[in-house]
């Protein structure tokens, strides 16, 4: 059921979207909101990059003890009268929740965000069993009626604008006054609100994902601002999570820690609105709350990342930063990258989880300016991660001819520094010469890629050894 | 092989290790042991007075309102001042809890109800288990006391909150839930009302949880 991935065509993809100008336009909001947000507040936090130290730390513990921390995990939930269930696959993750479903009669089924149930493409699964699956996050709720599938981890319907979600709110809701104004969002957010207490209310099962587990307790923990994933898992009489294995934590102590740096890091929030432990189901004496609690723990590739050179991405927290700080992610947005993780994590994780076949294009969308890296806030080092996968492809000649054909043409001239001497200077004196009027080409032989869309500079004198040689000379004397 | 079994075997093989290892069996049982903290910013640390200002600032910022009450028995007439305040209808949700089920809520024009929420109630009242200076963040546990559909179905969520519960910081808190008889199902840490910037990042409060989130302070 996994979702099919147009990673494939990322060029494709790409293109569509810089010509896209209602894109173009959502995408000046993650430009400027986040970054400044997140700005605010690291610097109002002085602990701050204490915090990101002992984030990796406290992660890394965690994935050289992980089956340790899952069996103590998996031991207290059971304890607390929760059942949990292992699926090492998409589809045995989705064959146990349809399960789970079915097993409680259950025709509706509302769901909190969760990342991993994109992954997994849960709702084409649920329904297919014939029930119906209901997103409620206000941005996963718009996407959900358009068809579409997030274009950001934390803000899924952030390539919309608002007139967008007017127009589908209007074609959706046909049962609301055609004369009534949409115009501004809190008209939009009002109406959401309306429609989607009554699937609350009404909903036989509530999935929601996890930010993190703690092993200690055997809770899980989401937040949320809206409050959604709260409604999602207290109306129902069925509460089922849904998590990948790497997000199990120690202690409550250790989910604190990070919890420090997740909101700050995601929307520049110290906290989100609501963080919610859970831990089993409803008690004998209270008045709400499901009456069952399952976990569906889901590996889907990642067990097979621990001990490889792409072991740090299971660090990751799913905040969002890396892509939005990412300028190939503010050019084109998440939908290009053409699977569920867009953006620098994406161009990681994607290749690990579907293959370097079809997720390859990813790691070579990055200019490695290394902003992803600087505001990551357990410090996963992306462009090196990006870098190893551009060294597997090359590898194994998934790399197009031509491209193939240039980088040894370069090899040959690096590996002989009197030839790529003589070469480069050749060709820098003749540029500069060909350019010796207007200082610039606005068209060239080879280079198209460039000069389609700027001029490339005329080179303006000796080569930079030549230069660095000239320089010695002179300091010497 | 069962999944879980597969699982546990593949993230043992590419760990190299066979999970009986003594070393790394009592790093683990350590860490559950001592819980170490991470570092815990200074913010909402100082003296109980500075930690109450600390508190009402970080909650003001994310749109909370505060106030501080020299005695539980001004909640009633509190939470009627800010109802006639917003032009909303005197009724009120609240739990069992004893701290808020013996007050004189008559008196004070408010025609109150208890018991878990249903969706239709316009108001509710909690008492919170702890407050946390560090972020203004409230917290509260579910049950009969203070059932959790309380905390997000109203429109309008009052928080008594006693000064002594006030602490520090978030690990403070949860160090506390650590010595109290068993985890409730659900403990809700709450940061202002309910909010989403999901429709062109303009942020809104209200999406699905309490549109206006009031707390009250309870010094004495």
């Amino acid at each position: 059921m996994t979702l099919h991935p147009t990673s494939p065509d990322f060029k494709d993809n790409a293109h569509r979207a810089l010509h896209d100008p209602e894109l173009q336009k959502a995408l000046g909001h993650v430009q400027h909101g986040f970054i400044y947000k997140r700005q605010s507040a690291v610097e109002r936090l002085p602990e701050f990059e204490n915090l990101r130290e002992a984030a990796r730390d406290l992660k890394n513990h965690v994935l050289q003890h992980l089956d340790l921390y899952l069996e103590t995990y998996e031991r207290n939930v059971t304890a607390a009268g929760g059942q949990v269930h292992f699926a090492r696959t998409s589809a045995e993750a989705c064959e146990t929740i349809v399960n789970i479903c079915k097993s409680h009669g259950a025709k509706s089924v509302t769901k909190g965000k969760s990342m991993v149930s994109e992954e997994i493409g849960l709702n084409a699964a649920i329904e297919a069993a014939g029930m119906q699956a209901v997103e409620t996050d206000l941005g996963e709720y718009i996407i959900q009626l358009r068809g579409e599938t997030p274009s950001h981890i934390i803000a899924p319907a952030v390539h919309l604008t608002k007139e967008q979600v007017e127009g589908d709110f209007r074609r959706v809701h046909t049962h609301l006054d055609d004369a009534r104004d949409l115009s501004e969002p809190v008209q939009l957010l009002t109406e959401a609100r309306g429609v989607l207490r009554q699937k609350f209310l009404d909903a036989d099962v509530g999935i929601t994902g996890a930010n993190f587990l703690v092993a200690e307790t055997g809770s899980s923990i989401i937040v949320t601002n809206e409050g959604n994933g709260d409604l999602t898992q207290s109306l129902p009489r069925v509460h089922i999570v849904i998590a990948s294995i790497e997000k199990v934590v120690p202690t409550l102590e250790d989910a604190s820690l990070l919890l420090r740096v997740l909101a700050r890091s995601a929307t520049g929030q110290d906290m989100s609105v609501y963080t919610t432990l859970s831990t089993g189901p409803r008690r004998e004496t209270d008045p709400d709350g499901p009456e069952h609690y399952h976990v569906v723990l889901v590996d889907n590739g990642r067990s097979a990342m621990l001990g490889t050179e792409f072991e740090d991405m299971l660090r990751c927290i799913r905040c969002g930063a890396c892509m939005n700080h990412c300028p190939v992610y503010h050019a084109i947005g998440g939908h290009a990258y053409g699977w569920v993780y867009p953006g620098p994590m994406g161009a990681v994780l994607t290749p690990s989880l579907i293959g370097v076949e079809k997720g390859g294009h990813l790691p070579n969308a990055s200019t490695f300016c290394g902003r992803c890296e600087s505001v990551c806030p357990v410090k996963i080092p992306l462009p090196k991660l990006m870098r190893h996968w551009r060294e597997r492809e090359f590898e194994r000649h998934l790399t197009p001819a031509v491209q193939r054909y240039g980088l040894k043409v370069w090899a040959f001239f690096a590996k002989n520094p009197g030839l790529y001497s003589l070469a480069t200077r050749a060709a820098m004196t003749t540029l500069a010469w060909l350019g010796r009027e207007k200082g610039r080409f606005a068209s060239l032989p080879l280079a198209k890629g460039w000069t389609e869309y700027r001029d490339l500079p005329a080179p303006q004198g000796d080569t930079f050894q030549a230069q660095w040689r000239k320089r010695q000379r002179e300091t010497r004397r | 092989m069962s999944a879980r079994d597969d699982i546990f075997s593949n993230i043992r093989r590419s760990l190299g290790v066979n999970g009986k290892e003594t070393p790394r069996r009592a790093a683990v049982t350590q860490r559950l042991a001592d819980t170490p903290r991470g570092p815990i910013p200074a913010r909402g640390q100082g003296s109980p007075a500075a930690r109450l200002a600390t508190f009402i600032t970080e909650a003001t910022r994310v749109s909370a309102s505060v106030v501080v009450l020299d005695s539980v028995q001004s909640v009633p007439q509190e939470v009627a001042r800010f109802l006639q305040e917003a032009q909303v209808p005197l009724t009120l949700k609240r739990g069992s809890d004893a701290r808020l089920a013996d007050l004189d809520w008559q008196a004070a024009g408010l025609d109150v109800s208890s018991g878990p929420s249903g969706g239709s109630d316009l108001n509710a009242i909690s008492h919170a288990f702890g407050g946390v200076a560090e972020t203004g963040s409230l917290v509260l546990l579910s049950g009969p006391d203070n059932p959790v559909t309380l905390t997000f179905l109203p429109d309008n969520h009052f928080v008594v909150l006693s000064g002594a519960d006030l602490v520090s910081d978030l690990d403070s808190v949860l160090a506390k839930l650590r010595r109290i008889e068993a985890l409730p199902r659900t403990v809700n840490i709450v940061t202002g009302p309910s909010r989403s910037a999901d429709i062109e990042q303009t942020l809104l409060l209200g999406a699905h949880g309490p549109r206006r989130l009031h707390i009250m302070v309870v010094l004495g």
